[in-house]
């Protein structure tokens, strides 16, 4: 089985269920405060990476402001929770809901732009999230963040170190996996690749693609929502310098090396460009260098990503390789 | 009632006139050919029975619906299935893919299905994989045995074959095909005829389509529609139209000095 094909089924159970046993067992060896760090921000990544793969991956959709509904999640979970006393089991799903709400909101009237259009107009939305959330000093207390964010705290346990938020993050991004191949894996997922591929053929056999479209991104951005407010709970501050365009273009960085429109594409991506910078910290200045270095290799050599849908991103250049042609032509008896 | 009747209908592109008050109609259970030198809107007719070009005058009516102003996945789930010229098969998805998304229409399965995925959907998915099977089998050996493969590995007849899979499967009324032998050799075309003749005698599914192989065109219509220029130049059974002499005259120009 290819990497890109891979969706965790009954069937292949002894794949993942091992993974998901050593990932579980992991902070019972490894109790390094900086190790757990790092490894629930690629929890928050995964969620982040597998999210934007709905809009991008599977529907085939250029959308660029991923971190903008990032950030309206982590500032619904930090006002709620901040203001109101929301605990942390009510302030996750209600991120996601007023992300996705406004997903939706501007989803209607963008989603009949096609291609750059849609990208410019998301793009745009992204700044004006910024800006808004700099200058609307009531709602958000603008440049100075909202610190005193509670810690999550679940049926009573605080997890109030990176020991319970492991856990916490690698339940969310196993309910959100599952979720997302679930839906991707249905007569849903299916019209999304459908609009991928070929929008005018999937309206041909009666796909609404424009609600297909308008779905594909509330999902993506609820769970954007969700993992924000994840963010809020776990960093105990928000400001708007977090969720800036740097970050959805880290976030499609990661979908794109990991590999679009596969479930674990982008849960590869995440681990590895969250994981990358930190191995190459002893490289000092060179990092940057270093990163970039495979980053691009990855471009050339690899434009589908590790576990991308190969041909997923049309590579047009010296060092792709020809489209791989597995059929002859039949010929006649 | 007939199942479509295109009354006097137009299409405009800036100064020219690609489709001029065209009147047709198709009873249930014909093989209505169109044929026409190039350029004289055949494609276009199609795409406005199909609702991708919008109609700048007159009417379509496909089972006493008006269609002309509804957007093409209404008009596909009324049962007005199609192909393309230019074969537009989901190339990363699976031939299996292709005959289950043939039946988008019929299926109901929205997010919280898909999510919780209660034994109807289950059902559902089982009922349509079958019925998938079924129409596949209509091919012969050319797509069964390749039903996880991704399209684009498909041979160019095959992914012919694949798109008017993924028509039937939705059983539609009224099937539009555009040139479905284009590119290839002669005997793959006859083996389109009979599959078009049984795809009518066995689905009883009526045939609208457009042929530029007149072998293939006088072999399985009922009736043939000629177009030039946008516009009706005859209508009649296979023999009328091979002697026709305005249709001669399209086709291979007025004769000097007549």
């Amino acid at each position: 089985m290819a990497l890109y094909d891979f969706i965790p089924r009954r069937s292949n159970l002894k794949v993942w269920l091992p993974v998901l046993v050593g990932l579980s067992l992991f902070p019972l060896f490894v109790r390094n405060e900086y190790f757990l760090n790092t490894a629930v921000f690629a929890g928050i990544y995964i969620i982040l990476a597998s999210s934007l793969n709905i809009t991008n991956g599977y529907t085939g959709l250029f959308s660029f402001g991923h971190a903008a509904f990032y950030g309206i999640g982590a500032y619904t979970a930090a006002i709620l929770a901040t203001r109101l006393g929301f605990p942390f089991l009510l302030t996750l799903p209600l991120s996601g809901i007023v992300a996705g709400i406004l997903g939706a909101a501007i989803a209607f009237p963008t989603l009949r732009l096609k291609g750059i259009f849609l990208a410019l107009v998301t793009i745009g939305f992204q700044q004006i999230t910024f800006l808004v959330t700099m200058n609307w000093i009531g709602l958000t207390r603008g440049p100075m963040g909202i610190p005193g964010i509670p810690p999550a705290s679940v049926f009573g346990f605080d997890l109030g170190s990176n020991f319970g938020y492991y856990y916490l993050i690698l339940i969310l991004d196993v309910v959100v996996i599952f979720l997302i191949s679930r839906i991707v894996d249905s007569r849903v997922g299916r019209a999304f690749v459908a609009i991928r591929e070929d929008e005018l053929a999937a309206q041909s056999i009666s796909i609404n693609t424009f609600r297909a479209k308008v779905l594909s991104f509330v999902l993506a951005t609820f769970f954007a929502g969700i993992a924000g407010a994840f963010f809020a709970h776990h960093a105990r501050f928000v400001s708007a310098d977090s969720f800036r365009l740097e970050e959805t273009f880290l976030i499609l960085t990661m979908l794109i090396v990991g590999g679009m429109g596969s479930i674990l594409g982008p849960v590869i991506g995440a681990i590895l460009l969250v994981v990358l910078p930190e191995v190459f910290r002893s490289l000092a200045e060179y990092r940057g260098v270093v990163y970039g270095f495979i980053m691009i290799a990855a471009i050339l050599f690899r434009p589908e990503g590790i576990a991308g849908v190969p041909g997923v991103i049309p590579a047009r250049g010296i060092l792709s390789r020809p489209e791989k042609r597995l059929a002859t032509e039949e010929s006649a008896p | 009632m007939s199942l479509l009747e295109i009354q006097s209908v137009s299409v405009v592109f800036g100064g020219l006139v690609a489709v001029k008050k065209v009147n047709l109609i198709i009873e249930e259970g014909e093989i209505v050919g169109l044929i026409g030198p190039n350029g004289a809107g055949k494609t276009t007719l199609f795409n406005c029975l199909s609702g991708f070009q919008p109609v700048d005058e007159g009417a379509i009516s496909f089972q006493n619906y008006s269609i002309q102003t509804m957007a093409p996945h209404q008009i596909a789930a009324l049962g007005l299935a199609r192909t393309f010229q230019t074969s537009r098969i989901f190339k990363r998805m699976t031939v299996l893919d292709h005959v289950l998304l043939g039946q988008h229409g019929h299926q109901h399965t929205g997010v919280w299905g898909a999510i919780v995925r209660p034994a109807w959907v289950i059902q559902e998915e089982e009922t349509s994989r079958e019925r998938g099977l079924k129409i596949l089998s209509f091919f012969e050996d050319r797509l069964r045995p390749r039903l996880d493969d991704f399209a684009e590995t498909l041979s160019y007849a095959n992914r012919r074959r694949l798109e008017i899979a993924r028509a039937l499967v939705s059983e539609p009324k009224l099937l539009l095909l555009d040139e479905p032998t284009a590119g290839m050799n002669p005997h793959e075309s006859a083996a389109i005829a009979r599959l078009i003749k049984k795809i009518r005698d066995e689905l009883g599914v009526t045939v609208f389509l457009i042929e530029h192989d007149m072998k293939v065109i006088m072999g399985v219509s009922d009736r043939i529609l000629v177009l030039d220029h946008g516009e009706k130049i005859a209508e009649g059974l296979p023999e009328e139209i091979r002697h026709n002499h305005d249709v001669v005259e399209a086709y291979l120009g007025r004769k000097h000095g007549a």
